[in-house]
């Protein structure tokens, strides 16, 4: 039986009801201050580090996002990439559950709304959240670089940076589609945050080891060719991008190194040697898109996939408490 | 168009094996208070539910308004106020602005809402305190922002879910009151409670839930007489004359049982209270007290069910 009537409507005001809740809630200033304070410790640093070289980079304002200053030991990118899972979980965790809690589901589920749209008002609304700080955090970086490097950032560098940030916050949506599932499967907002953490934590520390045995297994006594080599390593790096930090790392790493051509150690050397192309020169900004399409592309089919679990799951649920 | 606003016909509802709801039929009339009462775990408020289109039905058909609630679940959700089980608001938002909430939701232009808004919480007497947090607000004061946002919605059908339940007895009362004023409104309300007593008092019509089924259904008299062989208990207090023979001649009168101290239980199967005040003092008595006992729901129920099991055994 088909049922009549959008699935769209209702999106709009809960999209603004959880926006305006998020932005003015304390737990968006408490995330707000931890990726703040995250990110600037790289960026000051290698802002400094920066202004002592005075090299003739064409892609100097990028090195501030992608630079590993000596003394932090870590790039800012690398930092985004820890904290921003932590800033979407923190957003979506509870969105669910938490209207359960509150006895206030069936009340709002009582009004002419689908659930598949409250459920996607609240993902648009998390997401515009993360957007706003990723891009308030951006432009802080900007300024920055402006202030301190004294030098105007080129266009193409403005047009790589930005992609970044689209990358970024395609990256903090499917970690906010991951909470928000939790969300819908968990009523204890507690549970559903520890197990949202917890793939966190497994896919930043025990899923490099857990790829890389599993490669290890795999691997042959002996490679018997190059090709052999290079097939095995491609399957490793397949391993690695089932993570989406692995995805996001790629991904900008290709926008904010324009040498980028070819991901991973191994075959970056070897194929661009055996293509005779010069592992240093830079991609024009079209040739770096066409590279991280399947990333970006990957990033939002996780996204979606999650979220029509999240919708299926939510459907079946009963909406008393 | 029919004068019912809700219909149901064999309505069925499993969970797994059980049968929550067992093939109820039931009709809810324009303007009336119909009492949907039973025990914990009857079934009502997974009917409420079906009729809501906010769980699947496994079987038979509802109506609501001409509606399918599971075909039209937002035609049905846009003309029905539904005040759900223990109800919840946000808590860090003011009462106004969950009202606000709930007016964007339902797509009310916003100069209109403001207004409505106001009628709204007027009218269940929260407009003082409509700015204050609802983390703040009573359970009695959440219930009646709920009958506010129905009020609100202009809803042709309000289905409350236990109500009062939690409340005291005033606010009981006051929130009874509201139920009235609805009515008055034009707005067909049906109510579930497993109180039999409390609301018996507003329903033109019940059904008595148990175990899925409807056991009885009716006004409260009916299924008193029905039960109970009596509609219209009376409590009598005269001296003066042969009371008590001047009730037993009553048309209508079923028993007369002497309570002591001039005092009389009478059963009649209508309201016979103006015959016997006329003949009591037409005969030379004087009366001093003439009070129409309700016929107990609880009572009814129980004899009923105590039938039951008499019957099967
Ligand atoms: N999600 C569920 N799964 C299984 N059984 C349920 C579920 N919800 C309710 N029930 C059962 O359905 C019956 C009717 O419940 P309910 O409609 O809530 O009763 P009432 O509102 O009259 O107290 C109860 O026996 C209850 O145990
Ligand atoms: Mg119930």
């Amino acid at each position: 039986m088909r049922r009549e009537g959008s699935p769209f409507t209702g999106v709009g005001p809960v999209f603004t009801k959880e926006l305006a809740d998020h932005l003015s809630s304390i737990r968006m200033m408490v995330l707000t201050l931890f990726v703040i304070v995250f990110g600037a410790f790289p960026v000051a640093s290698s802002l400094q580090q920066l202004r002592t070289v005075v090299s003739a980079d064409a892609y100097l304002f990028l090195r501030i996002f992608t630079l590993e200053p000596e003394r932090v030991q870590i790039t800012f990118v690398t930092a985004l990439n820890f904290i921003i899972p932590l800033m979407a979980i923190g957003l979506g965790f509870d969105s669910v559950n938490s209207e359960f809690n509150r006895r206030t589901l069936s009340r709002v589920l009582s009004q002419p709304i689908y659930r598949d749209a409250l459920l996607l008002g609240k993902f648009l609304g998390g997401l515009a959240t993360l957007a706003v700080g990723l891009m308030a955090l951006w432009l802080i970086v900007f300024g920055a670089g402006l202030l301190l490097l004294g030098v105007p950032p080129g266009g193409v560098e403005v047009a790589r940076a930005a992609g970044f940030l689209v990358v970024a916050i395609a990256y903090g949506g499917v970690w906010l589609a991951v909470s928000m599932l939790f969300s819908v499967i968990f009523r204890s907002t507690a549970t559903s945050a520890l197990c949202a953490l917890g793939l966190w934590l497994f896919f930043f520390i025990l899923w490099p080891m857990v790829a890389s045995s599993i490669a290890m297994s795999m691997a042959p006594v002996q490679f018997t060719s190059a090709d052999e080599l290079l097939g095995f390593e491609q399957f490793g790096q397949a391993l690695m991008r089932v993570s989406p930090g692995t995805l996001f790392s790629e991904a900008v790493a290709a926008l904010l190194n324009p040498e980028t051509r070819v991901f991973g150690d191994f075959s970056n050397l070897f194929l661009a040697r055996s293509r005779g192309t010069i592992p240093n020169a830079p991609l024009p900004f079209d040739q770096s898109l066409l590279l991280i399409w399947p990333q970006v592309t990957g990033l939002v089919a996780a996204m979606i996939v999650l979220f029509a679990a999240a919708y299926v799951i939510f459907q079946r649920e009963e909406v008393r408490a | 168009m029919s004068d019912n606003v809700i219909e149901a016909r064999g309505l069925l509802k499993l969970y797994g094996t059980a049968r929550a709801v067992n093939e109820i039929d039931l009709d809810i009339r324009r303007a009336e208070i119909f009492g949907l009462l039973g025990p914990n775990g009857a079934g009502k408020t997974t009917t409420i539910l079906m009729m809501l289109g906010l769980t699947e039905i496994s079987g038979g058909t509802v109506n609501v308004l001409g509606f399918d609630p599971v075909r039209q679940p937002l035609e049905v959700k846009r003309r029905v106020g539904y005040l759900p089980d223990s109800v919840g608001f946000y808590d860090h938002l003011t009462a106004r602005e969950n009202m606000r909430y709930t007016a964007r939701l339902l797509d009310i232009p916003r100069r209109d809402a403001e207004k409505r808004i106001e009628d709204a919480l007027a009218s269940v007497q929260l407009a003082d305190v409509g700015d204050k947090r609802v983390s703040t607000y009573s359970r009695g004061m959440r219930q009646r922002l709920g009958i506010a946002e129905i009020v609100m919605k202009g809803a042709e059908v309000a289905i409350l879910d236990e109500p009062t339940s939690g409340l005291d007895p005033h606010a009981t009362n006051e929130l009874l009151e509201m139920i009235r004023g609805l009515k008055k409104a034009g707005v067909a309300v049906m109510l579930s409670s497993h109180l039999l007593d409390r609301v018996q008092s507003v329903c033109d019509r019940v059904a008595l839930f148990n175990k899925g089924k409807i056991a009885l259904m009716g006004t409260v008299v009916e299924l008193a007489n029905q039960v109970l062989g009596a509609g219209h208990p009376l409590l009598v207090e005269a001296q003066g004359t042969d009371i008590e023979g001047v009730i037993r001649g009553i048309e209508g009168v079923q028993q007369v049982v002497a309570g002591g101290d001039g005092a009389w239980r009478v059963t009649a199967d209508r309201d016979v209270r103006a015959a016997v005040a006329h003949r009591i003092v037409t005969a030379g008595g004087s009366l001093t007290r003439l009070a129409d006992l309700q016929p107990s729901l609880e009572e009814v129920y129980t004899r009923y069910f105590q039938k039951e099991i008499r019957h099967a055994a």
